[in-house]
């Protein structure tokens, strides 16, 4: 078990300028999200993307800006849990929360801060037959151990870089690749559209396009995947594993099950200090909604700052707080 | 102002009035409208949550641009009749286009 002050669901720019806020009022934070790198949308949407209107840089790359917060929150020690999603909160008798995760990670603190933006990322899934009843036997959705696929018969799916990328790797470790394409031409990028070609007129992978994957089948675990050409001509290949790669795409998830005031897949919170409708529960940044929200980061900036001030007496409620200028003050490290 | 129609699932059309000279994209019409998409990039061909399928009208729209088709290549359900709609300008052009929300189904 993993003990905090404040446990951030949402590790995008908001949860970790969050940890700055809580920093200097000597608040201890823990950071969990479901994607695999801190940013959020930032790393995920449009990292290399200019922001305009954030105080005090012209212009800033966005994986720039979330790694000036790493930076600026570095000196808090903060802990991070990536990867996994948040799957249910346990109110504990003493007011205090465990926040768990589906992988098993259990965080106990005594606020709880969702900073999910528009939720977690999740695979996009295609509509094919009886993928959901071999996930975990034979279908994957992201390549985290590249080692599991060696001498294996993978098909990928997919037309992005990631479908390319993971072709180009895999091939070298499986059996046999076979990547399978609905269009007819790679947008992803030119270098790596180039390679899988030359790959393919090796026949070192197989290559087939104008085509999608429909169904799966096996007993119990993976054995050959269907796969429809446009012109409706329908193979069968024998396979280990199935990756269809299409990109993440948010979803609110279990934060809608909270009992949490919810309108149109954001929480309802107080704009006095961002309180949920439960007590030691804040919700800042594009999750939110109020009279007058406007999704910025900026906003979600000032959010943070004002809710860390409220959250204060559920950590320390023998102490008074008294506001400190960082300029009087400067910032003292953990 | 033009006439533009969404299918809804169940094959009725839903007509929307849409000004062709208030700089809006059909995103961000479709946004004014209450209808629940996402948009998450804010116009930016980039996410893909404001994902249409074009019923009528095609020809009459302006071509994708690369990053368009980079996004729609990403998404296991888009056709020929994918567009995004934060990348199309509503324009007399487009007046009786008709098409259905596929970002709502994905959602």
């Amino acid at each position: 078990m993993i003990h905090t002050d404040i446990c951030i669901i949402g590790a995008g720019p908001v949860g970790l300028f969050a940890v700055f806020e809580a920093g200097l009022l000597k608040m201890r934070c823990h950071l969990i999200d479901a994607l695999p790198v801190v940013g959020g949308q930032l790393a995920e949407i449009y990292p290399q993307k200019p922001i305009y209107d954030i105080p005090g840089a012209p212009a800033i790359i966005a994986e720039d800006l979330v790694n000036n917060l790493m930076r600026q929150i570095e000196e808090f020690k903060p802990g991070f849990t990536l990867g996994e999603r948040v799957e249910a909160l346990e109110k504990q008798d003493d007011g205090s929360f465990i926040v768990r995760t589906n992988e098993g990670t259990g965080v106990h603190c005594q606020v709880v801060v969702i900073a999910a933006g528009l939720g977690s990322f999740e695979p996009r899934k295609p509509a094919v037959e009886q993928l959901e009843y071999f996930e975990g036997k034979g279908v994957h959705y992201m390549v985290k151990k590249p080692e599991q696929f060696r001498n294996r018969k993978v098909v990928l799916a997919g037309g992005g870089d990631s479908a390319l990328d993971w072709t180009i790797f895999l091939a070298d470790v499986a059996e046999r690749v076979t990547l399978v394409h609905r269009g007819d031409t790679f947008r992803g990028a030119p270098d790596s559209a180039e390679k899988v070609y030359e790959l393919a007129g090796k026949g070192k992978i197989d290559l087939i396009l104008q085509s999608q994957v429909n169904k799966l089948g096996g007993n119990g675990v993976l054995k050959e995947v269907s796969v429809l050409g446009n012109d409706k001509s329908l193979i069968t290949i024998p396979t280990d594993d199935f990756i269809p790669l299409f990109g993440l795409s948010p979803k609110l998830g279990p934060i809608a099950d909270w009992n949490l005031g919810v309108e149109k897949s954001a929480v309802v919170v107080d704009t006095f200090d961002y309180s949920t409708n439960v007590e030691r529960i804040y919700a800042i940044g594009d999750i939110n909604t109020y009279p007058g929200k406007l999704k910025l980061i900026l906003c979600g900036f000032h959010e943070a700052a004002i809710m860390m001030q409220s959250a204060f007496k559920y950590v320390y409620p023998d102490q008074k707080l008294s506001f400190k200028y960082t300029t009087v003050n400067g910032v003292n490290p953990f | 102002m033009i006439n533009i129609f969404i299918e809804n699932d169940l094959g009725e059309r839903q007509a929307l009035e849409v000004p062709t000279d208030m700089g809006f994209n059909l995103m961000e019409l479709l946004k004014a409208y209450e209808y629940d998409i996402q948009a998450t990039c804010g116009g930016m061909a980039l996410c893909a949550t404001c994902h249409i399928e074009v019923l009528e009208g095609k020809e009459n729209l302006p071509e994708s641009n690369d990053q368009e088709l980079d996004t729609l290549d990403t998404l296991p359900n888009a056709d020929a009749n994918s567009r995004l709609s934060c990348q199309l300008r509503p324009s007399p052009a487009m007046d009786g286009l008709v098409f259905r929300l596929k970002a709502l189904q994905e959602a």
